[in-house]
C-alpha cells in the first residue's frame, strides 16, 4: 500500500506543477461556463454582428456552432451568416487581408483560438478596455493592448472610457466615508453608452463565453466523457488490486 | 486451439519465445514500486504507436494545411481531439515515465556489469525518443513548432566550418520551412519509430539475456534451487503481468485526468503560442522548449563566454551534446563494489540526490528567461551535473559500502 502512495504521489507531479502556473497583470478574472447555452448563444450573436465584419473563424464550421450551441438550422441561417457561405462551410469573412492591412495597419487575426492563446481574463479585460486617445488612428486605444490597431467597434454599446479603465481591483468598503469604492471599471467617461455598465460587462462576459468555445468545441464533451472513463479505470483498479493479492499470497 | 498451437509451433517457436520471455523468465521477488516505469513507457509506446497512426490519417504534412488539419482534426473527426490529446499527453508522459526508469537505473546500479548493453541501448532509446519528440513538435506548424525549430536547428550552425552548411543540410531551405516539415514528418512517423522499436527489442533482448537487477543489486541466478530455478526470483507470467495491473491503472487514472481536464498542463505539455499558427516574420516574446529539454537547454544557455578563440554558442553546444554523451559511458565510471545504492557509501547518495534536484532545478531554469543569476545558478547546475559523472570514479572507490546480504530482502 505504501509503494501504491508513491506511484500515485509521483504521478500527481505534472498536477502540482500545473498549480504552479501564473496568471496576468492587471486583467479582471473571467470564469467561463460553457454550460450556460443562452449565454453562448448571445454570445455568438454578438460575434457575428460586431466581430465577423473583420475577424474570420477560418477553423470552425457555422453547423458545428448551431448544433452545439442549440440553434436550429433556419433560424442560424437566416439571422447568423451574413456571407452566401452554406450551413456546413467553414466560417470565414468576405474582407480581403490584403486591403484590411492598410487599413488597420495589420490584418485583423484569426479568432478561432484566440481564447487558447490569451485566455479568457486576458480576452474579457480586453474587450473592456478601450479607453479616449487622440493621438492613435481611431482616437481609441486599449489598456491592455497598447497602441492597438482595432477600433472600439462597441462603442455604442458599451461608451468610450476618457481614461485608461481600471481593471483587475477588488471592490472595497472606504472606512472613513462607508462608500464603496473600485466598484467602477471607469470614472469618467468620454462617451455614453446606451447599456449600463453592468450590461455591456455581462455582454462581454458572453462574447468570451463564445470564444472559449471557439477555441474548443471538444470542451462541451471532454470533461462529461473524462468522469466515465475514470470510473471505468476505477473499477479496473478494484479488480487488479484484487486479481494481484490473490496472485500474491504465497509470495513471502 | 491447442492443434493449432501445435502446428505453429512445429513451425515457428511460439511457446519457447513465451516461455524464456514470460512464463519462465525469473525475476526478482523484491521489484518495488520503482520497477513499473519499463512497463509504463512500453504502455506510452504503445499509445503513441497507435494515436499516432490514426493522427496521420487525419493530418496534412505541408506548411499550408498542416495548422488547418490539427485543427480539422481537434474539430470535425470525431473523437479527434481525444486522439490529438492522447498523443500530445503521451509525449510528456513518456518522458516523464522515462525519466523515473533511469532514475531508478541510477540508483540500484542497474547499469552495472553486466548489464552495461541494457543501460547503452536506454541511452540510444532516450537520444531517439528527443529527436521523435522534437520533430513531433514541429508537426503542429504552430508558433512554438516554427520557432523551437529554428532556435534548436540553428544550434548546429555554430560548428566551425561545416555548420551552416549542416543547418542547411537539415532544413532543407535557407529557413524552416514546408521542406523541413516534409522531411520531419516522414522522420517522425516512419524512420524514427522504427528505429525505437528495434531498439526497445534490443534492450529487452539484452535484459532478458541477463536477467533483471532489484532493489537490493543482488545477482539472484547465484542462489538457485535445486529445479536451476532462482530462489528468490519468481516468473514474470502471471506474477508480475498481474502486480504491474495495479500501477498501470492509477497511471491510466493520471493519464486520464490530464487528457480529460488538463491536456495543455497549464502551458507545459501544449504552450499557448502553439496556437497560432507559424509565422516567419513574428518572433514569440519567450521561446522555451517543451518541459522535457528544458534541463538541456539550460545548459546550452548556461556557456556565456568564448573560449579558444570559439563562440559561447559553439562551447554551449558542445556541453550539450556532452550531457547526453556521457550517460552513455556512465558503465564503466561506477567503480563501486555494490550496486545498490542501500549498500553504497554517504558520498555516493549524496552525489545521486544533489544531481537528482539539480537536474530538476535546471529543467525549470531551462523554462525561465535568461537572467544574470539563473545564469549562475544554471552554470551551477551544469557544474553539478557533470561533476556527478566526472568525479564518479573517484567517489565510489573511496567510500566505505554496506556489506551485502546473500538474499534478497522484503519487506
Amino acid at each position: 500500500m505504501k509503494q501504491l502512495l508513491t506511484i500515485i504521489l509521483v504521478m500527481c507531479m505534472p498536477v502540482v506543477a500545473l498549480a504552479a502556473g501564473g496568471g496576468g497583470g492587471n486583467l479582471d478574472s473571467m470564469e467561463p461556463d460553457l454550460s450556460d447555452q443562452a449565454s453562448l448563444q448571445r454570445g455568438a450573436q454578438l460575434f457575428t454582428n460586431n466581430c465577423m465584419g473583420c475577424h474570420s473563424a477560418e477553423y470552425s464550421r457555422y453547423k458545428r456552432v448551431a448544433k452545439d450551441l442549440g440553434i436550429p438550422k433556419e433560424l442560424y441561417e437566416k439571422n447568423l451568416i451574413f456571407t452566401d457561405a452554406r450551413f456546413g462551410e467553414l466560417m470565414n469573412i468576405a474582407m480581403p487581408e490584403e486591403q484590411a492591412a492598410s487599413w488597420f495597419g495589420t490584418a485583423p487575426p484569426d479568432l478561432t483560438l484566440t481564447a487558447r492563446v490569451n485566455g479568457p481574463d486576458w480576452l474579457y479585460s480586453y474587450l473592456r478596455a478601450f479607453y479616449k486617445d487622440e493621438s492613435r488612428p481611431h482616437g481609441v486605444n486599449n489598456a491592455v493592448f497598447d497602441n492597438v490597431g482595432m477600433p472600439h467597434v462597441m462603442v455604442n454599446q458599451g461608451g468610450l472610457c476618457a481614461e485608461p479603465p481600471h481593471l483587475g481591483q477588488e471592490p472595497e468598503v472606504d472606512p472613513s466615508t462607508g462608500e464603496v469604492v473600485g466598484d467602477k471599471i471607469c470614472d469618467d467617461w468620454a462617451i455614453e453608452g446606451s447599456m449600463e455598465p453592468e450590461e455591456f460587462d455581462r455582454a462581454m462576459y458572453d462574447l468570451t463565453n463564445f470564444l472559449v468555445y471557439l477555441g474548443e468545441p471538444a470542451l462541451m464533451d471532454r470533461k462529461r466523457i473524462g468522469v466515465y472513463v475514470l470510473i471505468f479505470i476505477g473499477v479496473f483498479f478494484i479488480f487488479a488490486y484484487l486479481l494481484n493479492r490473490e496472485y500474491w499470497k504465497d509470495i513471502h | 486451439m491447442n492443434k493449432l498451437l501445435q502446428w505453429v509451433d512445429e513451425r515457428l517457436p511460439v511457446v519457447d519465445a513465451f516461455e524464456r520471455h514470460m512464463s519462465k523468465y525469473y525475476a526478482p521477488k523484491n521489484f518495488n514500486v520503482w520497477y513499473v516505469f519499463g512497463v509504463l513507457s512500453m504502455l506510452v509506446l504503445v499509445n503513441q504507436l497507435l494515436t499516432g497512426i490514426w493522427l496521420t490519417m487525419m493530418y496534412t504534412p505541408t506548411a499550408e494545411g498542416a495548422f488547418a488539419s490539427v485543427e480539422y482534426i481537434m474539430r470535425d473527426v470525431e473523437y479527434g481531439w481525444l486522439l490529438r490529446y492522447m498523443h500530445s499527453t503521451g509525449a510528456s508522459m513518456f518522458f516523464l515515465v522515462v525519466y523515473l526508469h533511469m532514475f531508478r537505473g541510477l540508483m540500484y546500479g542497474s547499469y552495472q556489469k553486466p548489464r552495461e548493453l541494457i543501460w547503452v541501448f536506454g541511452m540510444a532509446i532516450y537520444l531517439i525518443l528527443m529527436a521523435e519528440a522534437f520533430m513531433g513538435y514541429v508537426l503542429p506548424w504552430g508558433q512554438m513548432s516554427y520557432w523551437g525549430a529554428q532556435v534548436i536547428i540553428n544550434l548546429f550552425s555554430a560548428i566551425p566550418g561545416i555548420g551552416e552548411d549542416l543547418a542547411l543540410w537539415i532544413r532543407g531551405d535557407y529557413l524552416i520551412s514546408g521542406a523541413t516539415l516534409n522531411r520531419f514528418f516522414a522522420l517522425h512517423v516512419v524512420a524514427m519509430p522504427m528505429v525505437l522499436i528495434g531498439l526497445v527489442i534490443l534492450h529487452i533482448l539484452a535484459l532478458h539475456e541477463v536477467g533483471s537487477n532489484n532493489p537490493d543489486g543482488i545477482d539472484i541466478k547465484k542462489n538457485k534451487d535445486a529445479d536451476g530455478k532462482p530462489k528468490d526470483g519468481i516468473p514474470f507470467h502471471p506474477y508480475y503481468t498481474v502486480h504491474d495491473l495495479v500501477p498501470i491503472a492509477v497511471f491510466l487514472a493520471v493519464f486520464a485526468i490530464v487528457v480529460f481536464y488538463f491536456p495543455e498542463m497549464g502551458g507545459y505539455f501544449i504552450e499557448k503560442p502553439n496556437f497560432q499558427e507559424a509565422d516567419p516574420l513574428q518572433t514569440p516574446d519567450h521561446i522555451a522548449p517543451v518541459w522535457y529539454f528544458t534541463p538541456f537547454y539550460a545548459m546550452l544557455r548556461a556557456i556565456t563566454f568564448n573560449l579558444l578563440g570559439l563562440s559561447s554558442q559553439f562551447w554551449g553546444v558542445v556541453v550539450m551534446g556532452a550531457a547526453v554523451a556521457i550517460l552513455f559511458v556512465l558503465p564503466w565510471l561506477d567503480r563501486s563494489p555494490v550496486r545498490s545504492m542501500r549498500y553504497k557509501g554517504w558520498f555516493s547518495r549524496g552525489a545521486l540526490a544533489l544531481f537528482a534536484v539539480s537536474f530538476v532545478m535546471l529543467g525549470y531554469l531551462g523554462a525561465e528567461p535568461a537572467t544574470p543569476i539563473k545564469t549562475m545558478l544554471a552554470q551551477l547546475g551544469t557544474a553539478i551535473y557533470f561533476g556527478y559523472f566526472i568525479l564518479m570514479p573517484f567517489y565510489t572507490r573511496m567510500e566505505s559500502t554496506k556489506p551485502v546480504p546473500e538474499r534478497v530482502t522484503t519487506k
